[in-house]
Parts: structure tokens; sequence; C-alpha cells
């Protein structure tokens, strides 16, 4: 799916990474906690997570996660985006909670990973 | 090559800085990216932990043609059961440092799952030092 039909899907905002859009990725992973996120190997799935703080950006750029969609209503503060700007990574805030997000995406064919 | 960072206690806020820098270096020199993912990660999970539990410390990388080798050396309070530490789902972290998405007892074994050799030594009062070794081939 393109990251810009996963964007319309969950009716989530884009913050960076803009010219990323047409890019096509068919995996997922959703989780809150940042170790289980750098345990995902040589996959780059879009990480749905409602963790938002710096650590967020900094974990996904140690793993080399590139595609972050920010659930529940979280805002990415300046900071965050600048940072996800630096390493070229795409940033999306979407309202709907985190389970309404998986299950929108699952449903339109998305994968996991495991 | 030899790098040297400080990390300092509770400083959230650069957590990764050390390890972003490494990942970097390994990157300009060409490493395999599988290898440099595997290095950085169990790297990040080392300098969280020593932002997170211990009164800060310092890191040292040295990167020779073959190898990555790091160590780790905090300054306390130390682990005074290492086996319990290195067993995943066992965590004394603060609610500050679950906040920031870490303290669910996995970063030890996390580290053990991306290094070739891994070596953890502690004296309570005093410090911990984790070192960590990854082949490049």
């Amino acid at each position: 799916m393109k990251l810009r039909e996963i964007s319309e899907l969950l009716n989530a905002k884009v913050l960076c990474g803009h010219d990323r859009l047409e890019e096509e990725h068919e995996s997922a992973f959703a989780s809150d906690l940042m170790s289980d996120v750098l345990t995902l190997g040589d996959y780059n799935p879009v990480i749905l997570t409602g963790l938002c703080n710096m650590q967020t950006i900094r974990t996904c750029e140690m793993g080399n996660l590139d595609i972050i969609v920010l659930v529940r209503k979280k805002k990415a503060t300046e900071e965050m985006i600048e940072e996800a700007e630096d390493e070229g990574m795409v940033v999306m805030e979407c309202d709907y909670s985190m389970f309404k997000a998986c299950g929108l995406l699952f449903q339109a064919g998305m994968k996991p990973i495991f | 090559m030899h790098l040297e960072y400080q990390v300092y206690e509770a400083d959230f806020v650069n957590a990764g800085a050390a390890s972003s820098a490494i990942k970097k270096t390994l990157k300009q020199l060409n490493v395999n990216p599988q290898i440099v993912k595997r290095v950085v990660v169990a790297l990040y999970e080392a300098e969280v932990n020593a932002i997170a539990h211990a009164y800060g410390g310092m890191i040292y990388a040295d990167i020779e043609p073959d190898k990555i080798t790091v160590k780790v050396v905090d300054k306390g309070p130390g682990i005074p059961d290492i086996a319990w530490a290195m067993q995943e789902g066992n965590s004394t972290a603060s609610p500050e440092v679950r906040n920031m998405g870490f303290g669910a007892g996995m970063g030890l074994p996390n580290i053990q799952k991306n290094v070739d050799k891994l070596n953890v030594t502690s004296t309570v009062g005093v410090g911990t030092t984790v070192e960590m070794e990854v082949n490049f081939a």
C-alpha cells in the first residue's frame, strides 16, 4: 500500500517525508514499547505507536525504521519533527486509537511481520 | 579507531546521541548495514541503561577492520544479581523510564541477541561494565 493511501485511510496528517508518499509498504508493526520495536531484525515495517517523545524518533533511527504513525491524537514536538526530517523519515499523526488504526490497515491488506 | 562518549544520569533528551554517532561512523566505513543495525541496537539499549539505571558513565568504542568492541562503563549503583537482570521481563525501571518506552526488562536480553560476545560485570556500590563485541563478517 502506498504511504499516501495509508495517510488517507487513517485520516492522518503527514508531518514530514511528503516526498516519499508514493512509496509502497506492505507490513506494519504496532507497539508502545521501544524495546519491542528494537527486536524487529531486518524488517522495516510501518511503525504505529502511541509513544510520542524524542525516544520514539531515536529508537526508530537506531532500528532503521523510517515510517512512523503516531496514534491516539498524540502530537509530535517541533524537535521530534526536525530530528525525523534530518533522518529522512515519514511521520504522521492520527487521531484514531491504536486498535482502530491497526484494524483499518489490516482490513486494507497490510500484513503483520509475525 | 577509538571513540569515547560521556553519558549522564537521567539525560533522556540526549539518550541515543552516542549510538547515533557510532552508527554514522560505521556507515561511513561501509560496514554491512545489517551488522550496523545489530551493533547500534545493542549499543542503544546499553546507552539507555547507563542513563536510566546508573549515575551516568562512559562509552568506549574500538573499531577494527574485522570487528567493533564497545565498553559501557557506568558509575553505579551496580547490579546485585546479573543472572536475574539478564532474564527477559525483569526490570527495576522507574516510571519515568517506562514513560520513555523502555523498562520492560528487555534491554540486556536484547543486547545479548545482537552481539557475538557479551560480558557483564558489576560491583554493587561501584558500577557496571557491559562489554560487547560484534564481528563484521
